[in-house]
């Protein structure tokens, strides 16, 4: 009997229902623990392209929460640099909750990009720095981080790169402050005006390098390649946005 | 026909003595994967994950805790199933009981602990496949009593944790100059500790884990056939 047809039909559809059930329980009940997990991963990414790393891992998660709302104030803009306040269904965007990766997979023009700004603690009108995402490819899979420019949008403040799998002790070391760190002070735009974003090049313990240029990471070449087009793909996809702050149309959002 | 086998059954429980719940037969259950059959160094399975997330011991840690959670639970579930299952959809029935625990294990840490999520992720997912956790399933718990049956997964999965847990003891020495992330040799005074590249990659733990091997074999004399 316990090898019929009907039988083993019968304890597999049970099961199938207690396993199912179990598991659609278990994702109800942590979705809201999940949620803060993820918005506090984004929060604390974003800040850490501002603010020292180390400090930023000694606070508390409401801390972080609260530093966030005090500190940031996020808008989303199209390619154009115009303020995109609602979606097609007409409900309001929350430019935390605009997904890098899903925009990444549209075309440039169609994207929504977000963008943190760091205000003053001393006065929250003012803004200390642009904080940007950034979202590319690197040399095994999906790299991610955020960039923080000046008042000016011409000086990079800091970075903070992130990595799916890139290959550990190589290129895994964009995750690392010590790269991170090469990028503060470097500008994005040449004499000229032109946008020349900041390149990682080649070997690592070059000297004379100039303010567009960041010393490399030895044995992770296409590593450097990709976090060099994720960033300068995104200065640029940023540009117009740029030209209406500095221009002062969108300086009062 | 179900009466039958239940009078068989009760005859059986009145034949054999009860048995003391730590007796010899059940302490070698716990004790024989911790050495001598050792899933990792002797049975040489689960060496995916044992390569994969050695590089530090909190991840490591985590993953050990998680494997034993799974296969300590999915063999007593397996085990109290035993005689409900199905012979022809046992393989789908274990998996079923497996997937369905490492999918609770990984929700769990996606909520509590988003940064172990992050480094374990795909690895928590691949306990499923874990050929540890299968085999002593198909082995053991398909024909053993549930008592036993924790018993022997408890042994399996510390005598994989224990193994991990070494390996990335030695990988986060040498490759990061760390244990649980603290730096030890700046403590002890060395500040120039040269970390070494080869530990970081999966090379290190093929290479800690043989010498492992190496050791635990000319210690129990065990020889492949």
């Amino acid at each position: 009997m316990r090898q019929s047809n009907g039988y083993i039909i019968l304890f597999t559809a049970i099961m199938t229902v207690i396993v199912g059930g179990l598991l659609s329980l278990a994702s109800q009940g942590l979705a809201p623990a999940q949620k803060k997990s993820i918005e506090l991963d984004t929060k604390s990414s974003i800040l850490s392209s501002v603010m020292d790393r180390a400090q930023l891992e000694k606070m508390k998660p409401n801390e972080v929460l609260e530093m966030y709302d005090k500190r940031i104030s996020s808008l989303v803009v199209d390619i154009n640099g115009n303020i995109v306040e609602k979606n097609e269904k007409g409900e309001p965007i929350v430019a935390e909750e605009v997904s890098i990766l899903k925009n990444y997979k549209k075309k440039p023009e169609n994207r929504l990009y977000p963008v943190f700004k760091y205000m003053s603690a001393e006065n929250p009108d003012k803004v200390e720095s642009y904080i940007l995402p950034l979202y590319g490819a690197g040399l095994w899979d999906k790299i991610w981080g955020y960039v923080a420019l000046n008042t000016e949008l011409t000086t990079i403040v800091g970075v903070s790169y992130d990595h799916k799998q890139e290959t550990p002790g190589l290129g895994a070391r964009i995750g690392t402050p010590e790269i991170q760190n090469r990028y503060v002070g470097k500008e994005i735009y040449n004499e000229q005006g032109e946008l020349v974003s900041v390149t990682m090049v080649k070997g690592e313990g070059n000297t004379g390098l100039d303010s567009h240029q960041v010393d490399g990471m030895s044995g992770a070449t296409l590593t450097g390649k990709g976090v060099n087009d994720m960033l300068k793909n995104y200065l640029n996809y940023y540009q117009s946005y740029f030209k209406k702050v500095k221009s002062g149309s969108v300086a009062a959002l | 026909m179900s009466t039958e086998t239940l009078e068989q059954k009760k005859e059986e429980v009145v034949q054999k003595p009860a048995e003391g719940l730590l007796s010899k037969r059940r302490r070698r259950l716990i004790s024989d994967p911790l050495n001598e059959d050792n899933p990792i160094t002797v049975q040489v399975l689960g060496i995916c994950s044992a390569l994969a997330v050695t590089v530090k011991m909190e991840p490591t840690l985590i993953m050990s805790i998680a494997v034993v959670f799974v296969i300590v639970f999915s063999n007593l579930i397996i085990s109290l199933l035993r005689n409900l299952i199905p012979n022809r959809v046992r393989i789908i029935v274990q998996l079923a009981v497996i997937a369905t625990l490492v999918t609770l294990v990984s929700e769990v840490l996606k909520a509590y602990n988003y940064e172990m999520y992050k480094i374990l992720g795909a690895f928590v997912g691949l306990i499923i496949t874990n050929c540890i956790v299968m085999g002593r399933l198909e082995a053991f718990a398909m024909g053993n009593k549930p008592y036993d049956s924790i018993l022997d997964g408890l042994g399996s999965g510390f005598g994989y944790a224990w193994i991990i847990l070494t390996v990335a003891f030695f990988r986060e020495m040498f490759g990061s100059g760390s244990i649980f992330d603290f730096k030890i040799f700046e403590a002890v005074g060395i500040n120039n500790f040269a970390t070494n590249g080869l530990m970081v990659d999966s090379i290190g733990a093929f290479m800690v884990l043989g010498i492992l091997i190496w050791v635990q074999r000319s210690k129990t004399g065990y020889v492949e056939h």
